[in-house]
């Protein structure tokens, strides 16, 4: 039996289609995932992302802990309430998890992980604590609502109180507030403006109806997914996982290489993938002709040297506010501006991007 | 539990079949159909003129969620396609059974569609799975 979150009676009463994701029964779409793509590009969707999993560090070595286990550099975060992306790396320097760090206080941090890859986290942040002053406390009781859009934060602060409001008066990206119910973030996973909402379970059907009530228009996974792409944002599980560098999965700016006395785990084994020449690296591709580039295809190309090269889209999709599909390929680095696919038995042109392709619901490429 | 109309006919591999009159018939893809693809994105129709055996790939619908071969019920030639889902393949999903359709196909042998399902067949089809 799949768990559920307790927006779960929410998702029916609007017409979700649900489906098991990793184990949790959650929406695929309300009807359209593409009419809810749309509404988060043009207005403001929100999605429940409750099963993904909040665990708060605290302690006096919180730190320092967080320092060894992340490849990100939590001493980076200096302002109460700022947050940061990055991968927490195994010794052979792939992908275990990406995650956001919030920085609290100086003795306390909370880590937002993928649902998917809970279990393993929970294992590996645990056993990695050890000899370390820290309290590693999942919190499963905390509810997530995502609130994104152009819209997203004019009618998020009409469910908000003066209290939240006066807080996030002009908060930048990737920042946080915690104030009354809400733990709120300038955070996301669709390249739009919005919010991140962190609820306790029992007040999250309250504030889900509240934001369906100011018009927010409920979205799925569907959506997230086509969102995410177009963003250039990573799958864990697709774009990177345990196999895979971070430095090949378009994560490398999340590497603090400096201080270069810290010793993170994955470091020494990053630096010897760097240095092997062999690494591939993450590229977006275009099919402006029909046809979807789907997860798993091939990708070839001819190299500078007269060489067949061959990579793997590792996410595609339709882009609906492109209208024609796009993906995400870890290819070798000698890629030029052209490549092909094999679909459907024919080999097809694409064009060769960076990554990402809609930010704030303009075309980036 | 999604429309089926009585007056079709069925495939099991979701096709549906509407008799025209003149050994035409009409085919589309079901409500059912639709609904496990979610929101079509292309649809790749043959030609006018192209012809079939029944059972052979004719064309293909395209979601956000998968590509799917939709085959010929009967044998025969195309003689009309649904041009209007070059530009909204999505009238696939809000009218599958009408404004949705793919295309007409000329039967050779209208015997032929004594092999496919009808109504309450297809319904039941589609509980097994």
């Amino acid at each position: 039996m799949a768990q559920q979150t307790v927006l779960f009676d929410k998702h029916i009463e609007a017409g979700a289609k649900m489906v098991d994701f990793h184990g949790w029964d959650m929406p695929i779409n309300y009807g359209s995932q593409i009419e809810e793509h749309h509404a988060v590009r043009q207005d403001a969707g929100m999605f429940d992302v409750s099963h993904m999993t909040v665990v708060d560090i605290k302690g006096s070595q919180a730190k320092e802990f967080l320092q060894k286990l992340l490849a990100n550099d939590v001493a980076k975060l200096t302002v109460e309430g700022k947050a940061m992306y990055g991968g927490m790396l195994n010794e052979e320097g792939g992908v275990i998890d990406d995650l956001i760090t919030y920085f609290i206080t100086n003795d306390y941090y909370r880590l937002v992980v993928n649902s998917a890859t809970r279990v393993k986290d929970m294992a590996w942040i645990n056993k990695q604590s050890a000899g370390y002053d820290v309290a590693v406390t999942e919190l499963p009781e905390l509810s997530m609502i995502a609130v994104q859009g152009p819209n997203a934060k004019e009618k998020a602060a009409k469910v908000f109180n003066s209290e939240q409001n006066a807080l996030l008066e002009g908060i930048k990206p990737f920042m946080s507030v915690d104030s009354g119910d809400y733990f709120i973030a300038t955070t996301g996973y669709t390249g739009e403006n919005g919010y991140e909402i962190i609820v306790h379970e029992d007040k999250a059907a309250d504030l889900w109806q509240q934001l369906l009530d100011v018009d927010v228009r409920p979205c799925g996974l569907g959506a997230r997914d086509t969102l995410r792409l177009e963003a250039g944002m990573n799958l864990y599980g697709l774009d990177m996982d345990e196999e895979v560098s971070p430095l090949a999965a378009n994560m490398a700016w999340t590497i603090a290489w400096d201080p270069e006395e810290r010793d993170f785990i994955g470091r020494s084994a990053l630096v010897e993938q760097k240095a092997s020449g062999k690494l591939h690296k993450q590229v977006g591709l275009l099919l402006e002709a029909k046809g979807v580039l789907r997860t798993g295809l091939k990708v070839v190309f001819t190299d500078s040297d007269g060489v067949e090269q061959e990579g793997v889209i590792t996410s595609g999709t339709f882009s609906p506010t492109l209208g024609h599909s796009v993906a995400i390929a870890r290819v070798p680095r000698s890629i030029g501006e052209v490549a092909q696919v094999e679909m459907r038995k024919k080999l097809v042109d694409v064009k060769v991007v960076k990554s990402g392709f809609v930010r704030n619901g303009k075309k980036t490429f | 539990m999604s429309n089926i109309p009585a007056e079709l006919k069925y495939a099991s591999s979701h096709e549906w079949v509407r008799d025209e009159g003149n050994g035409v018939y009409t085919v589309g893809i079901t409500e059912h159909a639709q609904g496990l693809l979610g929101d079509m994105v292309f649809v790749d129709l043959p030609d006018e003129g192209d012809t079939f055996d029944a059972g052979e790939d004719a064309a293909v619908c395209e979601s956000v969620k998968a590509a799917s071969d939709i085959y010929a019920p009967i044998t025969g030639e195309v003689v009309a396609i649904n041009e209007e889902l070059e530009d909204s393949p999505e009238l696939v999903n809000s009218d599958a059974f009408n404004d949705g359709w793919l295309f007409k196909i000329k039967a050779d042998d209208a015997s032929e569609l004594e092999n496919l399902l009808d109504a309450e067949g297809y319904a039941a089809s589609i509980a097994e799975d």
